[in-house]
């Protein structure tokens, strides 16, 4: 391997953390300039307590993505299944051609088509009555399910089915026998999915741009109106705070499943 | 019952996946009309409107978006390749350290990019940190004019696509044979040499995938361009929200969801052949 190699990957490394590393410092700066030193200080996560327009945008997030990955999961995962574990059946390619659609069809396409949906459903039927965390919920637990599906499907495409079987042949019921045998083979990639259903929905600008209605402002479109109008101190700490939940999250799950393992 | 569970995702893909993709074609051959909402389809008297799609075409304005995207896709993917090739292959090849270093690529993905974006706007900015130390240093007396410019733009896209472009790239370098480098080696080769005659040839089909993957989601890019592009950078994304949004003409956004869509519809079946034979 030659040296350039080496030095190309931390290189990159340096690329996607310097920026990072110097927000979060800047966050604990006490001046009113981001990203100038002012001395330690606490005074921009305090201003950020007090900031009930995000503290509301944050809360209602971390809500729609909770029911949104749970949903994700639910439906991701029955589709992985079906996909893995169903053999040939008429319909197969089109159910996994739409499955994956999702993952290679640009956001605003996505945005734009759910929302047209949405609309035309109320027109329709009067449901859903307007737009906003529901309509939000929706979009993000189509994308993740899309995620969860080929997380699913990979890792039971990766154990064979004897055990599955052997339990049939013991007698089991089918329902027995994925409910002890299947659905714990599952479980980590259910995990898996949940968390990057999740991390997507907390991440998502476009698709709730699109879905939400004036009520339904999730925290990374409040934050992506805040960028707009340029950097705050306060944008630094509420991105430092974030980091820390997501990296505290991953050692979590991090440390739960080597136990397990 | 095993026909019934076949039937909830279809059910749900049919519903949330389907049936949203057809009514932005229908869309698109709709007419704009005062009222809630916005249009009027085509069975509503005036038939099958033609403008949107050939206005896609004819109109500078929107054909330089869609042409503009795929430029800005296509440079943002090489970068990323460029940066990308090099790191996969190093951490397959890292030993121990294989684990942490992967995992320090995709946190970043894990901690939101919003947040790495605004990093690069307190950066770049006309007071921002790059630009205060420009002048401390006394390199210069004014600020340069880092952010809202082509390149700030860029350095954003590169910065969040690059973990999805590492991951194939390391996939692929991890089933490499070692070996073959070695006899390289044994038979002359200088390293670099056996790098770019025996290890990059193995890689090409990842390094592809590597492109398709950065490229075919950043050809739609709507919120980078938005917050560190210059305000002229017309791309497709923003055309689209811009006209949905600002001008409130649904038909004509919809006409440029499905020209994006016929753009990218090569490049998304060349990737997912690629990732059926690996």
């Amino acid at each position: 391997m030659p040296r350039w190699v080496r030095a190309a990957l931390w290189a990159g490394l340096a690329f996607l953390w310097l920026p990072v590393a110097l927000l979060v410092a800047y966050a604990f700066s006490g001046d009113s300039v981001p990203f100038r030193w002012g001395g330690f200080s606490l005074r921009w996560f305090l201003a950020l307590a007090a900031n009930d327009r995000l503290l509301e945008a944050a809360w209602l997030s971390l809500r729609v993505a909770a029911g949104a990955a749970s949903l994700a999961v639910l439906l991701g995962g029955a589709t992985g299944w079906v996909l893995a574990r169903h053999g040939p059946f008429a319909g197969r390619a089109v159910l996994g051609a739409l499955a994956g659609a999702p993952l290679v069809l640009p956001e605003v396409v996505t945005g734009l088509s759910l929302l047209l949906f949405f609309v035309a459903l109320e027109s329709a039927f009067g449901w859903p009555a307007g737009r906003g965390a529901l309509t939000v919920l929706l979009a993000h637990a189509t994308l993740g399910s899309a995620y969860v599906a080929v997380v699913v499907q990979s890792r039971l495409a990766s154990r064979d089915r004897d055990l599955e079987e052997a339990a049939l042949d013991l007698g089991a019921t089918p329902a027995t026998a994925f409910l002890t045998i299947t659905l714990p083979l599952m479980a980590p990639s259910l995990v898996a999915g949940w968390l990057l259903a999740f991390t997507l929905s907390l991440d998502d600008v476009v698709l709730a741009s699109f879905t939400s209605g004036p009520a339904g402002t999730t925290l990374p479109v409040a934050l992506f109106s805040m960028l707009r109008l340029g950097m705050t101190p306060e944008v630094n700490a509420l991105a430092t705070l974030m980091l820390g939940a997501a990296a505290l999250t991953l050692a979590a799950v991090g440390l739960l499943l080597r136990r397990r393992a | 019952m095993r026909i019934a569970l076949r039937l909830l995702p279809g059910l749900w893909l049919a519903l949330l996946v389907a049936a949203p993709l057809v009514l932005v074609g229908i869309m698109a051959l709709s007419w704009q009309a005062e009222g809630v909402p916005p249009y009027a389809p085509p069975w509503a008297g005036e038939g099958i409107n033609p403008e949107n799609l050939r206005l896609l075409t004819e109109d500078p304005h929107y054909r330089d978006a869609l042409a503009q995207s795929l430029v800005t896709a296509g440079g943002t993917a090489l970068l990323c390749l460029l940066l990308a090739a090099p790191m996969g292959i190093a951490i397959a090849r890292a030993g121990r350290w294989r684990e942490a270093l992967l995992g320090a690529v995709l946190l970043p993905f894990w901690t939101g990019f919003l947040i790495r974006i605004g990093a690069w706007i307190g950066l770049l900015r006309d007071e921002g940190w790059i630009n205060t130390l420009l002048r401390g240093l006394g390199l210069t007396d004014h600020p340069l004019p880092l952010l809202y410019s082509d390149g700030a733009m860029l350095l954003g896209m590169v910065h969040a696509y690059l973990p999805f472009a590492v991951l194939p790239v390391f996939a692929a370098a991890t089933r490499l044979d070692p070996v073959l480098e070695q006899a390289a080696a044994d038979l002359g080769a200088t390293p670099g040499r056996a790098f770019l005659t025996v290890t990059l040839p193995q890689l090409l089909p990842s390094l592809a995938a590597a492109f398709l993957l950065v490229f075919i989601p950043a050809a739609g890019e709507y919120v980078i361009p938005e917050l560190l592009g210059p305000p002229d950078a017309t791309l497709v994304g923003r055309v689209l929200f811009q006209e949905f949004f600002q001008n409130r003409d649904w038909p004509v956004a919809a006409a440029l969801a499905v020209a994006l869509l016929a753009l990218l519809i090569l490049p998304i079946i060349l990737f997912q052949r690629l990732g059926q034979d690996p």
